[in-house]
């Protein structure tokens, strides 16, 4: 069988390469192949990702966090510390084996690894830059975003204009703690971008690169560039420190260039670059970007519902999706009732195509392969949480019959919503924040009508490529879904 | 590389000491003697806190003491081995055969693929034997050198 293993020590030194060659050693005994990422003090070159995704199984040989863990997610996997590897590496194996033979892991949710869309592997390599940034950023989302919604449900919209808690505060008003939540979630919020570029740099060229990242974000907030420019600042900061790291330089100052020398000279080229140079077009672009959609609420609701709709379905949770996200989540603290009735729009469709999928799946077992059946009933509550990841598997699996079957179904949604003026105050939390969501019977319409055009148009574009289905069962000829 | 990783110094092939402690600042003595580290209490303490957090002994009769310190100016393994037995905490009882494996703090990546290749040469049998057997002192340095070339 084939194998692929982490093995990573407290120290870096020894144990991670001890137990790397054990592993190696003890695939050769038993006829199986392996190979082994150290991530050690010696620098570890990551796993092919075309090996991992044919490998039977994954061992995990570690005392510490394997970085990049979501690069193994959905394989069989057996963990131990590294010592047991290096005393005992026969005995994973066949633990691993047994792994293999239980299938694979059917709990937790699908994570966002696979690529869409993107064969090439540096589509692949930014596209897992960017999501790294965004993971980082949904604490902060769901942290400030819920306090600002507690805000508005105890304090009424005008809580923003409430004057700061540091001049006025009243303990024993509702008021006063409402403004309180309020000037919490936005300090939250005044992370999200920062976050994003930190991290997105994190990504690229690790922990030197957080700095300059970090630094970037904050100036892209200051010249107005805003989610966009977080990105762009992300990825510069990435860039240039990983360029930096290139640079030979002597080893008795070796130690001090990733400490000081990198993240200073990253903050000097990323903070003129951002003042200087990129940052006030991607701040004209970004107003243009947020005065065209505002514009269109004005004009056409319907239309901005749609394309919101859109941007949600396109990549599932990637930069576009985010993009549309940041831009409903950024009206919440203004309070409006238009901005309210964009985040509703942007939550329904988001939840769209997973329940979508979950949909299709369920009711046209033949047209899914076991494994897509299986995140198909996973998919269901991801759906309902909000979670848009949660169609990636599948997408994943036939995206140019899936993306385009949730794109017209979120677009539906997105333009039902606001043409409803369903409204919405919290900015995440699915079916669970029913209660705060404004004309809820309105919001649950449009969400199901746009699920099953999505159902629908995947059952009746995998009908048509396949022809004969790929399931065993022979296809029923009638009753398309049903909602 | 411009200092060795090992060298006939830093070979103990009758280490005295029984006690963990003693046996390693013995070795770590050699280090000091041999100008890779600057400072033995730092060195002995990084050492120290290393074995605190996991004990470093394995299986077959071998401990690796281990850490990276300031006071480490260059990767460099001091070895010793026991007669007697040194515990490690392995579960097999003591080590024989100790390996000292000192790293600077913040070395390169590339100052560091010489002890990745130390570290896989430690559980290959046929390495193991020969430490076991050998008699001189140069012969261990210099074999020790040869396994761990690029």
């Amino acid at each position: 069988m084939k194998f692929v293993a982490v093995t990573a020590c407290p120290t870096g030194i020894a144990h991670t390469y001890m137990a790397a060659e054990s592993l190696e050693q003890a695939a050769r005994a038993g006829g199986d192949t392996i190979e082994v990422e150290t991530q050690g003090s010696a620098g570890s070159a990551p796993l092919d990702p075309a090996v991992i995704a044919d490998a039977d199984a994954v061992i995990f040989a570690v005392d510490v966090a394997v970085r990049g863990r979501e690069r193994f997610e959905g394989k069989p996997v057996v963990e131990v510390g590294v010592k047991q590897a290096i005393n005992g590496a026969a005995a994973l194996f066949e633990q691993a084996k047994a792994a293999v033979a239980a299938g694979p892991p059917k709990t937790g949710a699908p994570v966002p690894t696979s690529r869409v869309g993107a064969s090439d592997r540096t589509g692949a390599k930014v596209r897992q830059w960017l999501m790294t940034g965004v993971s980082y950023l949904i604490p902060f989302v769901a942290a400030g975003g819920l306090l600002i919604a507690l805000s508005f449900a105890l304090g009424g919209y005008e809580i923003v204009d409430a004057p700061k808690v540091t001049d006025q505060f009243d303990a024993l008003s509702v008021r006063g703690w409402a403004a309180l939540m309020f000037q919490i979630g936005s300090a939250a919020f005044g992370f999200l971008v920062p976050v994003l570029a930190g991290f997105t740099a994190f990504a690229i060229a690790d922990r030197p690169a957080i700095a300059p990242g970090f630094v970037g974000g904050a100036i892209a907030v200051t010249v107005g560039a805003g989610f966009l420019g977080g990105l762009v600042a992300g990825l510069l900061a990435g860039g240039v420190v990983s360029a930096l790291t290139r640079v030979r330089v002597p080893r008795s100052v070796a130690g001090i260039m990733p400490v000081v020398v990198y993240p200073l000279l990253g903050s000097v080229v990323v903070g003129v670059l951002m003042y200087v140079v990129v940052g006030k077009p991607i701040a004209a672009a970004t107003t243009g970007l947020t005065n065209w959609l505002n514009g269109l609420s004005g004009t056409s609701a319907l239309l901005l519902g749609a394309l919101l709709g859109l941007m949600m379905a396109f990549d599932m949770g990637g930069p576009v999706n985010k993009a549309a996200y940041a831009f409903a989540v950024g009206g919440l603290t203004t309070g409006t009732g238009t901005s309210l009735q964009i985040m509703a729009a942007v939550m329904a469709a988001g939840m769209v195509p997973p329940l979508a999928l979950a949909l299709a799946s369920t009711v046209r077992k033949a047209l899914f392969t076991d494994v897509e059946r299986e995140n198909g009933r996973a998919a269901w509550l991801l759906g309902a949480s909000f979670i848009t990841e949660g169609a990636i598997p599948s997408a994943a699996a036939d995206p140019l019959r899936v993306i385009p079957s949730i794109m017209l179904g979120s677009a539906t949604t997105g333009a039902l919503s606001m043409v409803f003026g369903v409204t919405l105050r919290a900015p995440h939390g699915g079916i669970f924040v029913l209660p705060l969501i404004g004309k809820p019977l309105l919001f649950v319409v449009a969400l199901v009508i746009g699920t099953v055009i999505s159902a629908v148009a995947v059952i009746v574009l995998k009908h048509l490529k396949a022809g004969a289905p790929r399931g065993a069962e022979p296809v029923v000829s009638t009753s398309a879904a049903s909602a | 590389m411009d200092a060795e990783l090992i060298t006939t110094e830093l070979v103990d092939l009758d280490l005295a000491e029984r006690d963990r402690r003693a046996a390693v600042r013995s070795l770590a003595q050699r280090l000091v003697d041999a100008g890779r580290v600057t400072d033995l209490e730092l060195f002995l303490a990084d050492v120290e806190k290393r074995e605190a957090r996991m004990a470093t002994g394995l299986e077959g009769g071998i401990g690796i003491p281990h850490c990276r310190s300031a006071a480490v100016t260059a990767p460099t393994l001091a070895f010793g081995r026991s007669t007697g037995g040194v515990d490690f905490g392995a579960d097999d009882g003591p080590a024989t055969l100790i390996f000292l494996i000192a790293a600077p703090e913040g070395g390169g990546a590339e100052h560091m693929t010489i002890l990745a290749a130390l570290a896989r040469r430690l559980v290959r049998a046929e390495f193991k034997q020969t430490l076991t057997a050998a008699t001189d002192p140069a012969l261990v340095a210099a074999y020790v050198r040869q396994e761990v070339a690029p």
